[in-house]
């Protein structure tokens, strides 16, 4: 790497991380003085951030919800790829189940947790559901959007060339798609981080949700504001988990639109 | 051998019926190499896609080496026009190559060489693990001349593959054409708008009348079969030929069918 290139690097991370720190420094100097019970000083919050978030915490609060997110990501990941692609491809399926998708999709996913709690309980597999139920969503329509958008070209190409079934599927159409699924991924993730918590809040006994609740009722302020400052941290770390993982999938596509920006 | 006859195809949507394509009567010999040229709209591309079994034909049959053509053929690889449409962006351009061939269950010692032979036949050794949009366009089809050669084809068609590409990788490629079909001996159905080209290129051109397309007319080109850009295009039989096909176009655009004296064909 030139020392240009390192430069430009610091550049980047300079304008990434500048302006959370001027907030952070406007918070922090702001509370300094702050008497009101509910908002107490930034530097008492991040006091109890060390006190509060320790190992054993994390890992039977944050590691339990992590892991559900997970579970819950990966299986409307799953289900809307599979279903998504099954309907990108056939036209009479999609001119018959899209106005529904749209109707579901338009329904909040926190309303649905009363709902499934009713038929799946409280335990794990009620949080995962919730967390499934809101992610697959975007993933299934974007991957019907992505699997409509193949290029006709590309499609004459692999049929020309005796590429079909299974080999069409994953060779041309969910590698054409990609791009879009991502797109959708990246929306479900987000979703992801709310339903967590939000799943937590209703009914649980653990969970970084089911914790701040729990700080919030117990007028434990600043570790409630802790645990608000973790649950950003833990978004922005997947996030950019994501990022990473995508800039690597997708570096063809990353580079063919440099390419084709520059012609 | 490629046998066209009677082809006819019909477009409908609803009430309405649009015919591309009357009635198509030519055949190619094995080893020949034929362009069909004619004025744009002609349905050359209708044409194409019932060789290449992508679309049913309404009427009479396509055969390849005297099997009805249902589907894709395992014979008939194909290069398109939109080179940076029909490569794989996703893929390397080994694996671009290599693709139909896993397809074809082919063996991988086999394959590497196919791949090998197929890259250095179009002068592309040392890219295989680029992409394809990393290359410029000249190349890239290239690649998708590697990917038909390396199927290993008896019948080649290609769809105005460059009429994308500057003039001088246009002649450049229309040499390496001439070359690969001269080694490997393949069938070439060469589709082109371009006059010129179908008469430097091909041994016979076929002129298609605008559409609804019939064969307009053909004829033989006697020319050397050694040639080059500077020497066949400026050989006065050239021009004549170049003349007649010119003619040919010109009459099918306004809907005739004009008898001249066969003397040029």
């Amino acid at each position: 790497m030139t020392s240009v290139a390192r430069a430009f690097g610091m550049r980047r991370i300079a304008y990434v991380l500048g302006l959370p720190v001027v907030l952070f420094g406007i918070w922090f100097l702001a509370s300094a003085g702050s008497e009101n019970f509910y908002a107490p000083p930034l530097r008492q919050i991040l006091r109890s951030f060390a006190d509060t978030w320790t190992l054993e915490r994390l890992d039977a609060d944050v590691l339990p919800s992590l892991l559900r997110l997970l579970a819950g990501y990966a299986i409307a990941g799953v289900l809307g790829v599979a279903v998504g692609v099954t309907i990108g491809l056939n036209r009479r399926v999609r001119a018959t189940v899209e106005p529904v998708l749209e109707f579901f999709r338009a329904v909040p996913p926190p309303v649905l947790v009363p709902v499934i709690m009713l038929f799946a309980g409280i335990g794990d597999g009620m949080k995962i559901i919730v967390i499934a139920f809101g992610c697959v969503w975007p993933i299934l329509l974007n991957t019907v959007e992505g699997v409509r958008a193949v290029d006709s070209v590309q499609l004459d190409t692999a049929k020309a060339y005796g590429i079909g079934g299974p080999a069409r599927i994953s060779r041309v159409v969910l590698p054409a798609a990609s791009p879009q699924i991502a797109a959708g991924l990246r929306q479900a993730l987000s979703i992801a981080i709310i339903l967590m918590v939000i799943s937590e809040m209703f009914a649980s006994s653990n969970g970084l949700g089911f914790t701040i609740v729990q700080f919030q009722r117990s007028f434990a302020i600043p570790e409630m504001w802790s645990g608000i400052i973790l649950l950003g941290l833990l978004g922005f770390a997947l996030s950019l988990l994501f990022r990473l993982a995508e800039g690597r999938a997708l570096r063809w596509y990353h580079g063919l639109r440099e390419a084709q920006r520059k012609a | 051998m490629l046998e066209v006859s009677g082809l006819r195809k019909i477009y409908r949507s609803g009430e309405r019926e649009v015919e591309a394509l009357r009635d198509l009567t030519f055949t190619v010999d094995n080893g020949d190499l034929v362009c069909l040229v004619g004025p744009s709209g002609c349905g050359k591309t209708t044409l194409l896609r019932c060789i290449a079994g992508l679309l049913e034909p309404s009427g009479g049959s396509v055969r390849l080496d005297g099997r009805e053509v249902s589907g894709p053929a395992p014979g008939l690889a194909m290069v398109f026009q939109e080179y940076g449409r029909s490569l794989f962006p996703w893929m390397s351009v080994r694996d671009n190559v290599e693709l139909p061939l896993k397809q074809k269950k082919i063996p991988k010692p086999r394959r590497a060489t196919l791949v090998a032979e197929a890259l250095n036949a179009v002068g592309l050794e040392g890219t295989e693990t680029a992409y394809p949009w990393q290359l410029s366009g000249g190349m890239q089809q290239r690649v998708a001349i590697a990917r038909a050669v390396a199927y290993e084809p008896s019948t080649l068609l290609m769809d105005e593959p460059f009429a994308a590409v500057d003039a001088q990788t246009r002649a450049d490629l229309e040499d390496l054409v001439r070359a690969l079909w001269q080694r490997l001996k393949v069938t070439v159905l060469f589709i082109t708008h371009d006059i010129d080209e179908a008469i430097y290129l091909g041994q016979r051109v076929v002129m298609l009348s605008s559409s609804p397309t019939v064969v307009q007319d053909e004829i033989t080109v006697d020319l050397p079969a050694a040639r080059d850009q500077l020497h066949t295009r400026a050989d006065p039989r050239f021009t004549e030929l170049r003349t007649h096909v010119y003619e040919q176009i010109q009459a099918a655009k306004r809907g005739a069918r004009l008898v001249v004296d066969s003397q040029a064909g």
